[in-house]
């Protein structure tokens, strides 16, 4: 789809980290809301599914955190499309699964994304790169309350915004931020640290949610309770504990290149050797590299690169993104051909010695 | 890494599973992998194991069935899925959420934003849902066994299977 297209000229709002390259990647804060009286997406009946989205179409058309916003709706794109959506974080991909009523109704600048009939009516989530918790959850916070006008929501004084899942009962709210981590990977000090954030009620996943873990050194730390506490109690605790995780990465680092420099040399020469000159790379490999590339050029070995043409990487390189920039449906084999192809190309055409 | 059951292609699904204490690593090819029955687009949620989904199913008990008064879902559906049918169900299986919700959260009350609606609520969405669909579905196939007429009766009974996979498409195996 066209509209679909347009997006892939941009590297994707939570992937803008030319100003902040560093170990926050990027953050989210989405919220759960149903409707008062109807049932839960997936146990209402496809009729019921569209007769909702076409009444909350107009309204969230009009929504002003939301301006003009792109509305596709799942029925009418394609699988690799879809797959576009889900390598750039806009919808799950439990609703790609998702037939008639489902739709994602998506800012221009991919800021904000409202999800239409997942597993609950509304999923509104706002992103960012970098670290921005308080500012994502006031904008997320007005879009919710300037719905609130127009709809009522399921909603308990004791148990707050009532979802599908009693995970998500509460608040409705599950704040993120990806971390790039591969200081704590290589001083093997990574494991004590994710137990310690689950031991604290956050949760641990790689760079596609649930379940995925942690290619390139990607990890996303989220709260895992929803009830019982504030929106900001629950986000500054998140605050707090990533900002920590931040130091200890740094700390990391500087006893690499203290202590281990020649390794670290070694790891990020043979990251860049095979990035370079490979014809064959399957995405989790590729992402290993270019998390090596990336702190090489962060701890100012490479100074070949931006961290910009990497963080592009991380998202140009994921099966659908390849396949659209590649203009056709490639099957898995031949996408490490193309894919290998790819970034060579990227990183030859990005290389700052030969720009002179 | 190659694929551990065809030896040919690469090993791309990693599955550790936990059985009796005994841990156990697969690593398999996209195609062994979904012949063994391992959903590779799907991993298991956390919340999925979390409400035991998965688990060995427990004999049913018929003591308890009651059906949630809005939307008719049964405690035996939201054990099958983990999802909740609509907002009365928390009322009606509070029973059951009790000790998850326990389990889940760091309180029992919220305490966190309430919706503040405008004073007169103008043209407010109504409530969209026939809740009644699928009730008047089981109803329909109360009264066609009773009246003998099975035809019917099959007919009804697969419309309300496929509300119940609709609701729970992601069944683990």
């Amino acid at each position: 789809m066209k509209v679909v297209d347009e997006l892939l000229k941009n590297p994707g709002a939570w992937l803008k980290v030319g100003a902040h390259p560093g170990v926050m990647v990027s953050s989210r804060v989405r919220l759960a809301r149903n409707l008062e009286n109807t049932a839960f997406p997936g146990w209402a009946g496809e009729d019921e599914s569209q007769r909702l989205w076409q009444s909350l179409r107009p309204v969230l058309e009009a929504l002003p955190g939301c301006a003009a916003p792109v509305v596709l709706e799942m029925e009418n794109l394609s699988r690799l499309d879809k797959e576009i959506l889900v390598e750039r974080h806009l919808i799950s991909r439990d609703l790609a699964e998702k037939g008639p009523g489902s739709a994602l109704v998506l800012k221009a600048d991919e800021t904000v994304a409202l999800m239409i009939n997942e597993e609950d009516h509304i999923r509104m989530q706002a992103m960012s790169p970098g670290l921005s918790l308080p500012e994502l959850w006031r904008t997320i916070d007005s879009i919710d309350t300037d719905l609130a006008q127009q709809v009522r929501y399921a909603f308990s004084p004791r148990l707050g915004y009532l979802t599908a899942c009693p995970t998500n009962v509460g608040t409705g709210m599950r704040a993120s931020v990806m971390l790039h981590l591969p200081g704590l990977v290589l001083m093997n000090e990574i494991n004590p640290i994710v137990k310690g954030v689950n031991k604290i009620g956050l949760a641990v996943r790689g760079l596609w949610g649930e379940g995925t873990d942690a290619a390139g050194n990607m990890f996303q730390i989220s709260n895992q309770t929803t009830l019982g506490e504030t929106e900001q109690t629950i986000i500054s605790r998140l605050e707090q504990i990533v900002l920590e995780i931040e130091e200890h990465e740094k700390h990391a680092r500087a006893r690499l290149l203290q202590q281990k420099e020649i390794s670290l040399r070694d790891h990020v020469g043979r990251a860049c050797g095979i990035l370079t000159n490979a014809c064959l790379l399957n995405s989790r490999e590729t992402m290993d590299m270019l998390s090596a590339l990336r702190l090489g050029i962060e701890l100012g070995l490479l100074r070949e690169w931006s961290a910009a043409v990497i963080d592009e990487l991380f998202l140009l390189i994921q099966p659908g993104h390849l396949q659209k920039v590649e203009g056709r449906i490639i099957g898995a084999e031949k996408r490490d051909l193309a894919r290998a192809r790819l970034v060579r190309a990227r990183l030859s055409a990005a290389d700052k010695r030969q720009q002179g | 890494m190659m694929c551990e059951a065809c030896g040919k292609k690469a090993a791309t699904v990693h599955w550790t599973e936990m059985i009796n204490d005994v841990v156990r690593k697969m690593h398999l090819c996209e195609a062994c992998a979904t012949a063994k029955g391992l959903d590779v687009n799907n991993p298991a949620a956390f919340s999925d194991v979390l409400l035991g989904l998965g688990a060995p199913k427990q004999p049913e008990t018929r003591e308890r069935d009651t059906a949630c008064g809005l939307c008719h879902m049964r405690i035996a559906d939201f054990k099958k899925t983990s999802r909740l049918g609509c907002q009365a169900c928390y009322d009606t299986f509070a029973d059951e959420l009790k000790p998850l919700l326990q389990a889940m959260h760091k309180g029992q009350q919220h305490v966190g934003k309430a919706p503040a609606y405008p004073k007169e609520v103008k043209a407010a969405i109504p409530a969209v849902g026939s809740l009644s669909s699928l009730a008047a579905l089981r109803q329909k196939l109360a009264s066609a066994i009773t009246a003998e007429q099975y035809e019917e009766a099959a007919r009804l009974r697969d419309q309300i299977r496929q509300h119940a996979e609709k609701a729970s498409p992601n069944q683990r195996p």
